[in-house]
């Protein structure tokens, strides 16, 4: 036991002498260092071990998202629709986008409501760490929680006005059939990779904190790039005479993918129009970003576990 | 920056018993090692070695600067970089070992890094340098950050108890306790929002002392509500500091760190300035 003594007389000097007498003590004991990054798999079973937080925080969140507005849980439902008026003012009729397209109402609409829950998870997601700073350094708990509780409540937002958007799509005139049964696996899919990129951000957002402020630019470049007002098809190829693979590699964009997929779910009349009816491309990158975010995001994220509290 | 008044504030809301005294460096460097340094029953539960914490703290950003994208840009190409971004070095070196059974006080002034150690210890802050080991998971005593002020106390009961780490069974069993314990009765139903401080803080407290720790970390969760409560809460630290094996207690009632501790950090500018029996630090904390 010498070696020890040793050690807490140095310790009390304020000076250390020798090597790490400390550390040996520590393993001596089976003391774990406070801060360790446990094991990738141990982590995700950290993480499940969590769930009913993440449900609860998400809920949470979203019961005190409108309680200080009179309407309150009312705007779940208005605000999807105020932004589809004003999409369609604007695109629609003032622009006159939609003279290619034979439903440019549920076009626009699908594309809109698609492309609004992938750009509010990463915007939310950007902030989970970096707006909860406190309670990081306050309490225990596996840090993908945030982002996870986040993407949640983005999702449980989806519900409400994935419903709005089914009752728009049909008074325009595109009554349900069979395939709609194909909508929670777009969405699903579509959920997967909101959550890796809600990681990813997430993290990223913790370690720059300008990223706050740059992603509205990233998101608004991102959503013209997605064919959300316009056909990618349409106007690259048709309209502006790029070649094939341009429009190709555009539709290979997540967020493209998602949107695309949905439109041929939702709009029959949409997939022979333009002749990528089945899209094959389309059902691959779909499922390839969910998987490829949602793996590279977990990761990505558990890299950086134990740094997250020093802000 | 949320994070960081309140961070602030904490640190300003624990005065040294004696305010009327400044405490000044002591002439001594090298504290007295008064504590048996192995005793028999002594196994370490933790062992801080060297370590220096490094906090970020940003500067304030005018109203204006936030939020809008094209501010967002032209400064980042004005200044190429962060805005206002500061480093404080809060704890700088500091080595002891606590044993099972120990209750550590730990003393200093405004901004000694007495917090900031707490929570380095509970494994929330990332040593910048050196280590710290423990025996199972220490935790913080507080729960605060993950209420919510517009959720009723029902609602922030559980999702306080989740924070914490329990399961649903466990939420269950206590709920009833911890409404009986901070004696809102039917507030629980309302807004925490809609609460009287003291009321406020006694849910708080209800809350995060619910559950049971190994090595539990206390910074200044005491004295709230009024006089009944007070002496109900110490009752309730009491029997936590039995059932846990290791307690750390940051106070600014040094009277009550001299009744329950068995030794006593002081903490000067983040470097351990005396460490040992409670009467002895306290007479030279309060000499200064």
């Amino acid at each position: 036991m010498s070696q020890p003594e040793s050690a807490v007389a140095d310790a009390q000097a304020g000076g250390r002498s020798g090597q790490e007498p400390l550390a040996k003590l520590a393993k001596r004991y089976g003391l774990r260092r406070a801060i360790a990054r446990p094991r990738f798999p141990v982590y995700l079973r950290l993480l499940w071990q969590r769930r009913h937080f993440i449900l609860t925080y998400a809920t949470s969140r979203n019961v005190t998202k409108y309680s200080s507005s009179a309407l309150g849980q009312l705007w779940q439902v208005l605000t999807p629709l105020l932004n589809a008026g004003i999409y369609f003012v604007m695109f629609g009729v003032i622009l006159g986008g939609g003279k290619d397209i034979d439903n440019y109402p549920a076009f626009l609409l699908t594309g809109m409501f698609i492309f609004t829950y992938t750009q509010r998870t990463v915007t939310a997601g950007a902030k989970s760490i970096s707006g909860n700073l406190s309670m990081i350094r306050a309490l225990h708990f596996p840090r993908a929680s945030l982002p996870l509780a986040y993407t949640i409540q983005e999702l449980q937002q989806l519900a409400i006005s994935m419903g709005v958007l089914l009752v728009l799509v049909a008074a325009t005139g595109e009554w349900p059939t069979w395939y709609w049964l194909m909508i929670p696996v777009v969405l699903l899919l579509q959920t997967l990779f909101n959550v890796g990129a809600g990681l990813v951000v997430a993290r990223m957002g913790a370690q720059m904190r300008d990223l706050n402020q740059l992603l509205p630019f990233i998101t608004r470049t991102w959503l013209y790039a997605s064919g959300v007002f316009f056909s990618i098809q349409a106007k690259v190829v048709g309209a502006a005479g790029l070649p094939q693979w341009v429009a190709d590699l555009m539709y290979l964009n997540p967020a493209a993918s998602y949107i695309e997929w949905m439109r041929e779910i939702l709009i029959p009349s949409y997939n022979t129009a333009y002749g990528h009816h089945p899209p094959t491309m389309v059902l691959v990158s779909c499922v390839f970003w969910a998987v490829f975010a949602l793996g590279f995001g977990f990761w990505y994220f558990w890299r950086s576990e134990e740094r997250y509290g020093r802000g | 920056m949320a994070e960081l008044t309140k961070e602030l504030s904490q640190v300003k809301g624990d005065k040294p018993a004696d305010p009327g005294k400044d405490v000044r460096v002591h002439p001594n460097p090298e504290p007295p090692g008064k504590r048996p340094l192995d005793v028999p029953t002594g196994t370490p539960t933790v062992i801080v070695d060297d370590l220096h914490i490094v906090y970020r703290v940003y500067g304030a950003a005018s109203e204006a600067e936030k939020g809008n994208a094209v501010n967002a840009l032209t400064r980042i190409l004005r200044r190429q970089g962060r805005p206002q971004m500061k480093e404080v070095h809060a704890v700088k070196g500091v080595t002891f070992v606590a044993y099972h059974g120990d209750a550590i006080g730990i003393v200093g002034r405004n901004g000694s890094g007495k917090s900031t150690l707490l929570r380095a210890i509970a494994g929330l802050l990332p040593p910048h340098k050196g280590a710290v080991y423990t025996d199972g998971q220490p935790s913080l005593l507080g729960v605060n950050a993950a209420l919510m002020r517009e959720l009723t106390g029902e609602r922030n009961i559980v999702l306080g108890c989740y924070a914490m780490g329990m399961t649903p069974a466990e939420v269950k069993e206590k709920y009833q306790e911890i409404v009986d314990f901070s004696g809102i009765d039917e507030f629980v139903q309302l807004p925490m929002s809609t609460y009287s401080s003291g009321m406020g803080a006694r849910l708080r407290f209800a809350i995060s002392s619910a559950k049971t720790h190994d090595v539990l970390l206390i910074d200044e969760a005491l004295a709230t509500g009024d006089r009944e409560f007070r002496k109900k809460s110490e009752e309730r630290i009491r029997q936590i500091r039995e059932s846990a094996g290791t307690v750390f207690l940051v106070a600014h009632d040094l009277r009550v760190i001299e009744q329950t501790c068995n030794r006593v950090i002081w903490l000067h500018k983040g470097k351990i300035k005396m460490d040992g029996d409670p009467k002895e630090v306290i007479a030279a904390y309060n000499k200064g």
